[in-house]
């Protein structure tokens, strides 16, 4: 009964699809009870410890701090027999109209520093993927896995080893003495340079990888092509290379960009007093204020500034899983 | 991708990128001898801090801890991968798929706070109705964990499903073997480079997580990365460096062993194709003597 349901919802959805997924689509499988006994864990456990979390995110961010267990007023209420429900807007209000603007600005020094973070990843990355996929196999192999080392790696012991180096007194400074560049220490901890370093440090590996197998990939042809007809470096990169490898740039982009925003460790360590980012405003909030719901309104305002960059990923995501899937 | 001579640029490209990436691992390694209590400074070369690490009851309690908890969540992960990994390979279309995908790449990108946030407010819920999940011990760490582990363990499972040959099952099925039977003799050994990749990659992952964890972890439960960035807040430690060192050291003997099975399958496929070449070859030949 639920397996011919769901055949005819499949003919419903492949009538509705775009003329591309509908060729994709397995022509004769029928889904058992076999498949819904298989997908039953991994779904029931995501829907209950992923998409759970998120509707009480939202709830409690409608309601105010209380001092109480758990520390926020309750949604619904039962007084002298009538139910209420009330929705509390101010945290949203307070993030907006904040006479510091202390949250807005936040939020505009994430993106700002995500965004500029993504572009030196971008940047520094490119070259790295395009020396490692044009290296020969065996080279490669080893490069590659030098490359991805570092991150396997505890996270917080690489953000250390950079408040080591970047000190006052740390090998940075004493080497650009010796050399004669500089006179005094300069100040590289608790500012945004540093931030901006621990930043690409971490997500470099993210940016690498997909643009390594995008580029893995590309049709040198086109390149040499171009070149036979008088097109210069430049133009070449940007007219043959660039269009050929722009899913390993998206998604690479995505991976440093949404994680970069909501960065809370590499702030708190290397960054000082202005590079205040919303994760750690979320991160006081939640710990040394106690308000849960402005926590979570924080969180949900978040959310919205990512929904974009997050759709980008997951269609990018698909499109690549059923180019995969077609090309079986 | 074409094979080019090295070229200067790229010897460039490769020597400063991993000058980048190593100088402060190298440091950090170089400073975890140093017999003096400044980091900075280099005095004499000494194990001390080797000696105070194995001495500080706080920092093994917190490795046993985040051990256990990866050890049960690379365990968990697993099973949920091969499951989600199996059905988006084979299944494909089936009601709610689409939402099923979402699920499975956002924790991938979200930024952790958001994760943590959410899951404790979750646990705080839940605590509220199931006393069990009010004192957010090791089995809700755990829980975190496995959450956003499964993402990627289905993400490294799948891309070796996706290259299994289905006739071979169908033909196991064909011959009276049943699904169970199909599924430990014929798909399990042969994804299980994948599993073992997947494991190591959610082990390592849970091993790492600070974020996530220090939002859901109650008073009783500090894991290693905890541990690290609280004493790291106070200010530069020694014994934080020699702590690194045999992080580093483990991580390098399992890359090592990464890199030594990646060379092996990629020198097996090459000397299939070449044999498969020079079988064509044969067999061309002999048709070519059998016609004159």
């Amino acid at each position: 009964m639920s397996t011919g349901f769901s055949a005819n919802m499949t003919f419903i959805r492949r009538a509705f699809q775009p003329r591309s997924r509908q060729a994709l689509a397995p022509q004769q499988h029928q889904n058992t009870w076999r498949d819904y006994a298989l997908i039953f864990l991994p779904y029931v456990w995501m829907i209950i410890f992923f998409l759970l979390p998120f509707l009480i995110i939202f709830k409690i961010s409608l309601s105010v701090t209380e001092i109480a267990i758990p520390p926020y007023s309750p949604l619904v209420t039962f007084e002298e027999g009538a139910m209420q429900i009330i929705l509390h807007l101010e945290n949203y209000t307070n993030i907006f109209t904040d006479p510091d603007g202390t949250y807005i600005r936040s939020y505009l020094k994430s993106l700002q520093v995500a965004a500029f973070s993504t572009l030196f990843c971008l940047i520094i990355g490119y070259p790295i993927a395009w020396a490692l996929a044009s290296s020969k196999p065996a080279m490669r192999n080893v490069l590659f896995m030098l490359v991805i080392m570092p991150s396997w790696t505890s996270f917080v012991v690489r953000i250390y080893a950079w408040m080591t180096l970047m000190k006052r007194d740390g090998l940075i400074n004493d080497i650009l003495m010796v050399l004669g560049i500089i006179d005094e220490p300069i100040q590289m901890l608790q500012t945004d340079f540093a931030v901006y370093v621990g930043i690409v440090y971490c997500y470099l590996p993210y940016m690498v990888l997909p643009l390594f197998s995008a580029l893995m990939k590309v049709d040198y042809s086109l390149i040499e092509a171009a070149y036979d007809l008088g097109c210069r470096p430049v133009k070449t990169f940007f007219s043959t290379l660039v269009p050929q490898t722009k899913s390993g740039i998206v998604a690479g982009s995505m991976l440093v960009f949404i994680p970069a925003l909501g960065e809370y460790v590499i702030p708190e360590l290397l960054g000082g007093k202005s590079s205040i980012l919303i994760g750690r405003i979320l991160w006081q909030e939640f710990f040394n204020n106690r308000d849960w719901p402005l926590a979570s309104a924080v969180a949900i305002t978040m959310l919205v500034i990512l929904v974009i960059p997050i759709m980008i990923f997951y269609k990018m995501e698909r499109r690549e899983q059923e180019k995969l899937n077609a090309g079986k | 991708m074409r094979v080019n001579k090295p070229t200067i640029a790229r010897v460039v490209i490769i020597v400063l990128a991993l000058t980048f990436l190593y100088l402060p691992i190298g440091t950090l390694i170089a400073y975890s001898f140093n017999e003096s209590k400044m980091v900075t400074v280099w005095t004499d070369f000494s194990l001390k801090w080797y000696y105070a690490l194995f001495n500080n009851d706080a920092i093994i309690e917190a490795v046993g801890i985040s051990l256990l908890i990866a050890a049960m969540t690379s365990c968990a992960s697993v099973v949920i991968g091969t499951l989600a990994a199996f059905v988006l390979v084979r299944v494909r279309y089936f009601r709610g798929e689409s939402a099923f995908v979402l699920f499975m790449t956002a924790p991938m990108v979200l930024p952790e706070v958001i994760t943590g946030l959410a899951l404790l407010l979750l646990f705080v819920t839940l605590g509220n109705v199931i006393p069990f999940f009010a004192d957010r011990g090791i089995i809700a760490i755990w829980i975190a964990h496995v959450t956003f582990c499964s993402a990627y363990t289905t993400v490294v499972i799948r891309s070796r499903f996706r290259e299994l040959d289905i006739s071979i099952e169908e033909a196991a099925m064909d011959l009276g073997a049943g699904p169970i039977k199909v599924f430990f003799a014929i798909i399990l050994p042969a994804i299980m480079p994948a599993e073992v990749a997947a494991l190591l990659l959610s082990f390592t992952m849970s091993m790492d997580d600070l974020v996530i964890t220090s939002f859901i972890a109650g008073p009783d439960s500090t894991t290693l990365p905890m541990l690290i960035f609280s004493s790291v807040r106070r200010g530069l430690s020694p014994e934080i460096n020699a702590l690194a060192t045999i992080i580093v050291l483990i991580v390098s003997v399992f890359t090592f062993f990464a890199w030594l099975s990646m060379t092996k399958k990629q020198k097996r496929k090459a000397a299939d194709r070449a044999k498969a070449a020079s079988a064509k070859l044969k067999e061309e030949k002999a048709l070519i003597e059998h016609h004159f």
